[in-house]
């Protein structure tokens, strides 16, 4: 198994809040890699610098084995790295059928109606609401476009940034339902989340981030099972 | 008869209005900021159909397209230079900053083109037989006439808002343009280059800011420095008054202030038309506050 995503000592800074302090962590082909940690942990902080939406003071970002730490946000989603990002942030007065054509932006046009068939097959709820405004979708269906969205751009490396965030229950299942799919589908995926416990039985492995750093790491069970997860974040 | 005449003056008027409007709520749609130099850009398209058709000697149907190109690159290079390096700014520096820029302009117009007025020979008039010349249509055994510069501009707008209807929704770009209208970050995310759409939005703005010039100048025959301001600022109401952000906002507002503003003018008081104006402004926002068209959609959390 290649590796896809290879992330050298990040360093974000918000000013001069140091957020991200020296993180360093890889995704290979096929995996799906989670990111967990409580709220302000860095998480969403490291996916954005990720997608080139903020930059790290240091070290290199490589993906598909080429330096993409210095591309613009654009460039990079050329590149086959596409994010879903936290609070979903679907285009609220565009119609269903019109977010799913932005998410293939970068695509070529000839090759887009299969990829649609194909998400609208997975989520059939966005298929009979292709026609509506997207900001009168319920929660978990906007979720779902966001993921479909991402899906579109047909990415090498798919990021969710707490896809679960404000879902009633039974559609966090579904959500990780989704997931589970797709990874058996072949697709690498790099995941943050707080529900740490559903993110733990879908993920290969797992990364655990506190105050910026990343302090534990081990494959998902390992994780699940390991004490200090298990007092921090899944309730004893 | 004559309220007809009344009214079809004020949807010429009105169209110009929308024309600029267009520009102002494009850019503030995709930008979030009020271009206020977008009047002054009018005025540089005005002077610079003015030169082709008096000292070049060019048709109207070749100096328009070459002050569109002017305009449009001179509406890249204002953003790039001036707004461009305040994007994370507060919105108050971008605004004065914008005040600037049309002061400045304003002010190299005075410089290059000279504080007097100039007469703009109207081009959409045709030769009678006799040689007198003919400003447009009568109808009605007289009773009507109608200029050719008011249809042009009413068959103008209709054509650029259709047209602009067209890109925004059908077209790759125009629903690019729309994404990063709504959110900038996620529109990145998507693969879109959101310079490159700020850059193009300024641009299609400024090539109608010259469209207005040319009609606007046609129609008084007089061009000056200043000729820009208070149809650009009449304008901004017009597309506040129809909802700012909203391309067929822009267009009903500017109709709806240009056929205030002739019908006051020509029922009420000259002196009075502004106030009128603005006393429906007021009035439309205390009832709408986001303008006749603008949009509200509630954000689920």
């Amino acid at each position: 198994m290649g590796e896809i995503l290879k992330v050298d000592n990040m360093n974000v800074y918000y000013g001069a809040i140091h957020a991200v302090k020296n993180i360093s962590f890889n995704v290979n082909e096929g995996e799906v890699v989670t990111l967990i940690g409580a709220n302000g942990a860095g998480k969403s902080t490291t996916l954005q610098t990720v997608s080139g939406l903020l930059r790290s003071t240091t070290g290199d970002i490589s993906f598909m084995g080429e330096s993409i730490g210095h591309l613009p946000a654009h460039k990079i989603v050329e590149r086959g790295l596409a994010q879903c990002p936290e609070g979903r942030r679907i285009f609220l007065q565009m119609s269903v059928q019109e977010n799913l054509d932005m998410g293939a932006f970068v695509r070529d046009p000839k090759e887009i109606d299969a990829s649609l068939e194909q998400i609208y097959e997975q989520f059939p709820r966005l298929k009979e609401r292709r026609n509506q405004i997207a900001g009168t979708l319920s929660g978990g269906e906007q979720q779902m476009l966001a993921m479909g969205r991402a899906l579109m751009s047909k990415p090498k490396l798919l990021m969710l940034d707490e896809p679960s965030m404000g879902l009633a229950p039974i559609l966090v299942e579904q959500i990780f339902d989704i997931i589970t799919t797709l990874h058996k589908a072949g697709t690498t995926i790099l995941l943050v989340e707080q529900n740490a416990q559903m993110a733990l039985s879908v993920a290969d492995r797992a990364y655990v981030m506190e105050t910026g750093r990343i302090t534990l790491s081990g494959t998902g069970s390992e994780l699940a099972a390991s004490d200090e997860v298990k007092k921090a974040y899944l309730g004893g | 008869m004559e309220f007809l005449s009344y009214l079809i003056s004020g949807i010429s008027l009105g169209s110009v209005y929308a024309i600029i409007a267009l520009g102002y709520t494009m850019v503030y749609g995709i930008a979030k900021m009020l271009n206020f130099a977008h009047g002054d850009v009018i005025m540089i398209g005005g002077y610079v159909s003015y030169y082709a058709m008096n000292a070049f000697g060019l048709p109207w149907y070749v100096a328009l397209p070459v002050s569109m190109v002017v305009c449009g690159v001179l509406g890249i290079v204002i953003e790039k230079l001036a707004y461009k390096p305040l994007r994370n700014a507060p919105s108050l520096a971008v605004l004065i900053t914008a005040i600037g820029v049309s002061y400045f302009l304003q002010n190299v117009a005075l410089l290059v083109f000279g504080a007097d007025p100039k007469t703009y020979s109207n081009p959409f008039q045709s030769l009678n037989a006799d040689g007198t010349i003919n400003q447009g249509i009568s109808l009605f055994g007289g009773s009507l006439s109608i200029t050719y510069v008011s249809l042009v501009t009413i068959a103008s707008c209709v054509i650029i808002m259709l047209a602009l209807t067209f890109f925004t929704q059908k077209t790759k770009m125009g629903k690019a343009m729309r994404a990063c209208s709504e959110d900038k970050g996620a529109a990145q995310l998507m693969g879109i280059n959101v310079n490159r759409t700020i850059s193009l939005t300024f641009a299609i703005g400024s090539c109608l800011a010259a469209v207005a010039g040319v009609l606007l100048c046609s129609s008084y025959t007089l061009i000056q420095p200043t000729t820009g301001s208070m149809p650009g600022i009449r304008a901004f109401t017009a597309a506040v008054f129809g909802g700012i952000g909203s391309i067929p906002g822009a267009f009903l507002g500017g109709l709806l202030i240009g056929i205030i503003e002739s019908l006051a003018k020509a029922y009420v008081s000259t002196q009075l038309s502004n106030s009128i104006v603005f006393a429906v402004l007021i009035v439309v926002l205390l009832v709408r506050p986001a303008g006749l068209l603008g949009k509200y959609v509630p954000e689920k959390v």
